[in-house]
């Protein structure tokens, strides 16, 4: 390679912008009760808004077909097919614009009678619909799947908490997984609780939306603990409040700008990214701002309350970043 | 310290030109790529449902179906067996899911009961690789000996009644003439299908909503179906018509010929009617009965059912010896040319429901593309200038390892031959923005090395090395959630749990790698010993 001239010569060499003061040393500590009973009332408001209101379930979970048509010429006449629908004896048939004025999206409840019922729902409507509407998107989901979707959601949630705190558990201590798992249940409840407020349509994409936020909002937690760890180490008498709002200081430029890169992106997403995965984004979106915060706020003070063994960092660690990154290696090593 | 050997070096690159080389063939027309020459690789990433349209429909099996069909094979072939063996029997029945046997006089119970055992079969436990028998026989009082088909047994029916129906489906949606179908089994009693570019999916759904069994039954030479209604004679039954034209017959519950006989079914024209009509052929043993049945019965009706109910009871004008017919029973065109697909595929061995259905037409998965390409490139070009305004220099390097993830995220992909579905483009533009952060952690980790006073080169070694224990724990923990997802997978979220993970698997190498090479190689421009600070 040395033959060759090296094409990095030609990039000009110049500094970025480090936005961020680093001497900053924010007393997070001392706000984390009252973070936290923010943070307990939000769950608790969370969970009473559920239970009352419950959810918009999208047809993957509640059954029953979704539409999305488009009509042939002009603006679609909502009140006009909400006549002609409302006449077919299907119960329920909820109907309203989607995105561009043409397109209408169509919701028709499960039918009783089982999956047989759906379809012939579906004909229906079919036939009502094709003189002046092409279909874009039909959706029709039986009794027998919505129930097994239900659960399997319910499911894939708890295990992956279970899967991602029995890992944090494994690397760091049974403190952290216990404070990265009160945090992820947070961030989950409350994204949910905003979906239920607000009456979101709440579908499998959700479902998948809230995995991801998991595993956002656990690798915010997993930067700070790895951070706390460290500084264990290094700062063997120093108060655990104060070593934790130090970490927290220390990781918090990393924290906005990974949050900033990311929420930049998913409102591009949300805005541009079409009607279709518009809800999945917002519950992306949400979930990224309350992940960060619960890092911040929930995780690490947490900590402060659960208490941490010294012991457990090792034994006559020399302070020095050298041996520890060497130390770290070997860990790294081991663990694979 | 920072060093790359020249295998290393030549290995990471030419894994970054391989990545280019497999998402070429994406940007270009099908037509073009025919025209290359044939060592340029030139598969294109297969797009899913939701993006280029098609229809999903998701059939379940009726499995008291299958146990009825089995418990009625079951008591057929008890009777045949004690009739063979001499046992006279007061009755032969299906009770509580079993077949009930009361034998004459009770000193036979013995005799019957070896006889019997003779039905079971072993069938083969594949995780286990244990045999296990597929029935149970008891004996109990008073001559009674109960056949009953053990979980392990109605399993293996189950399963071999699924690959059958999928066999089916395949040839009934072949015939369509539609590309690629995917007809898959999806858990124990359940199949898969996928059409591509179907919209209309309600021919689909006809052609496959009917089992399409069909059997040519003897009808009652005296009596008529209303006197068999009150008293049937054993081994008759009152058949429905499909109200089409015949009225309800009493037939002979055991058909002459059945509709897997089989070999050839048209639709054509009736020379003198002008109807829609089938013409059948039928294989040699199906020839054979079906000539004998008619040499006897010249001048008599007979009755053609399909899933039984009768569509047709022609008189016998005479023997029919050449193994062909036709049916004929107020088809249109369209239902005749539906039916001559459904018999010719074969009946499916019991009847399937459709229990989800996701349909997505050409119009709005183009505008999918549309819209998560142009959010997409948007969210890129953000992230870019966000990380170059950040990181200077630096920054640079960064976004260069995130291209390369993207190039090689998309190169996976078609490798591995998962489609990319709407979610999973999120999922690509969320992996860049995730990898952002491994870039992230180590230039903070840097600027903190260079503040606590080091020399630039030791900052950027502990830089890497210290962040990268972070990285792989992020990382992993991410990957748990992709495999939750992956696990709970229904089309949709199985697309955007595969691009995450293999979004986690490049990001390490495009992040951390690939961002490591382009800075070691600024280093030997910069001449490493001289160097005071650092671009970041």
């Amino acid at each position: 390679m040395r033959f060759l001239p090296n094409p990095l010569r030609f990039i000009p060499n110049f500094k970025g912008f480090d936005f961020f003061p680093h001497d900053l040393r924010l007393p997070f500590m001392s706000y984390k009760g009252l973070c936290l009973g923010l943070s307990i009332v939000g769950i608790v408001l969370s969970l009473l808004i559920i239970g009352v209101r419950g959810f918009n379930y999208g047809v993957d979970f509640k059954g029953g077909s979704m539409l999305e048509v488009q009509s042939k010429s002009g603006p679609a006449d909502i009140a006009a097919l909400r006549e002609k629908l409302g006449k077919l004896g299907l119960g329920a048939v909820q109907i309203q614009g989607f995105g561009a004025p043409s397109d209408v999206l169509i919701r028709v409840e499960e039918q009783p009678g089982g999956e047989a019922a759906q379809q012939a729902a579906l004909a229906k409507v079919m036939t009502a619909l094709a003189d002046q509407y092409t279909q874009r998107r039909i959706e029709v989901v039986g009794p027998a799947v919505s129930s097994e979707l239900r659960l399997t959601g319910i499911i894939a949630v708890v295990v992956g908490m279970l899967a991602i705190s029995a890992y944090v558990w494994f690397r760091f201590e049974w403190q952290f997984a216990v404070g990265v798992v009160l945090s992820l249940a947070h961030d989950v409840l409350l994204v949910a609780g905003i979906f239920s407020l607000f009456h979101l349509e709440f579908d499998l994409s959700i479902v998948a939306a809230l995995l991801t936020i998991l595993g956002y909002s656990v690798n915010d937690s997993v930067v700070v603990s790895d951070r706390i760890r460290e500084n264990l180490r290094k700062y063997k008498r120093m108060d655990l409040d104060e070593l934790l709002n130090l970490s927290i200081n220390e990781t918090l430029s990393r924290t906005i700008l990974t949050g900033v890169t990311a929420i930049v992106v998913l409102i591009s997403l949300y805005i541009f990214g079409g009607e279709v995965i518009r809800n999945f984004n917002l519950a992306m979106l949400l979930g990224v701002v309350i992940g960060t915060y619960s890092s911040i706020f929930i995780a690490a003070p947490l900590l402060g309350y659960l208490g941490v063994k010294r012991e457990w960092v090792g034994a006559a660690v020399k302070p020095a970043a050298g041996s520890a990154a060497r130390k770290a290696r070997r860990e790294n090593m081991a663990f694979k | 310290m920072l060093h790359f050997s020249t295998w290393k070096q030549v290995a990471i690159i030419l894994t970054c030109l391989l990545g280019v080389l497999l998402v070429i063939p994406n940007f270009v027309s099908k037509e073009t790529l025919a025209t290359w020459p044939r060592w340029v690789p030139k598969t294109q990433l297969t797009l899913g449902l939701d993006l280029r349209g098609g229809a999903h429909l998701l059939l379940a099996m009726e499995v008291a179906d299958v146990r009825k069909d089995w418990l009625n094979t079951l008591r057929d072939d008890a009777r045949k067996r004690l009739r063979e063996a001499k046992i006279p029997v007061t009755a032969v029945g299906i009770t509580n899911n079993a077949v009930q046997v009361r034998l004459v006089k009770p000193e036979d119970t013995d005799a019957a009961f070896k006889s019997l055992s003779g039905l079971i079969q072993q069938t083969g436990n594949l995780i286990l690789g244990t045999t296990v028998t597929d029935l149970e026989v008891t004996k109990a009082d008073g001559g009674v000996i109960r056949i009953a088909p053990t979980e392990a047994g109605l399993q293996h029916r189950i399963s071999s009644a699924i690959s059958a129906a999928i066999e089916t489906v395949r040839r009934r949606v072949d015939a369509m003439g539609t590309t690629e179908p995917n007809i898959v089994r999806q858990g124990s009693a359940r199949i898969l299908v996928q059409v591509p570019g179907l919209q209309d999916t309600a021919q689909l759904k006809e052609l496959i909503g009917k089992t399409a069994r069909l059997s040519f039954h003897e009808v009652h030479p005296a009596m008529s179906a209303e006197e068999g209604r009150q008293r049937p004679p054993t081994g008759y039954k009152v058949y429905e018509s499909d109200d089409r034209e015949e009225g309800a017959q009493l037939l002979n519950e055991t058909p002459v010929v059945r509709g897997d006989e089989l070999v050839d079914a048209q639709p054509a024209f009736d020379q003198r009617t002008n109807e829609p009509i089938i013409t059948f052929r039928f294989n040699n043993a199906g020839a054979r009965k079906f000539g004998n049945f008619t040499k006897d019965h010249v001048n008599r009706p007979f009755a053609i059912l399909l899933d039984d109910k009768i569509i047709s009871a022609p008189v016998i004008r005479e023997p029919i010896l050449g193994g062909t017919g036709q049916i004929s029973g107020s088809f249109t065109v369209e239902t005749a040319n539906q039916l001559s697909i459904q018999l010719r595929s074969g009946a499916l061995p019991a009847k399937l429901t459709i229990v989800e259905e996701r349909t997505v037409g050409p119009s709005l998965g183009a505008d999918s593309i549309d819209a998560g390409s142009r959010a997409g490139i948007i969210g890129a070009i953000a992230t870019i200038v966000l990380t170059i305004l950040a990181y200077g220099t630096f920054g640079i390097f960064a976004c260069i390892g995130l291209i390369t993830h993207g190039v090689l995220t998309v190169a996976l992909m078609g490798l591995a031959g998962s489609a990319l579905t709407l979610p999973g483009i999120a999922g690509l533009v969320l992996g860049i923005a995730m990898a952002v952060d491994a870039n992230v952690l180590i230039y903070e980790r840097i600027r903190e090395e260079v503040r606590a006073g080091r020399t630039p080169i030791a900052a950027i070694d502990a830089g890497f090395t210290r962040a990268f224990i972070t990285i792989a724990d992020s990382q992993l923990t991410t990957l748990a959630c992709a495999l939750v997802m992956f696990w709970l997978g229904s089309g949709p979220i199985r697309g955007f749990a595969v691009t995450l993970t293999i979004g986690i698997c490049t990001s390490i190498f495009a992040s951390v790698t690939v961002v490591r090479l382009l800075i070691y190689y600024w280093l030997n421009a910069n001449k490493r010993g001289r160097l005071t600070e650092l671009p970041v």
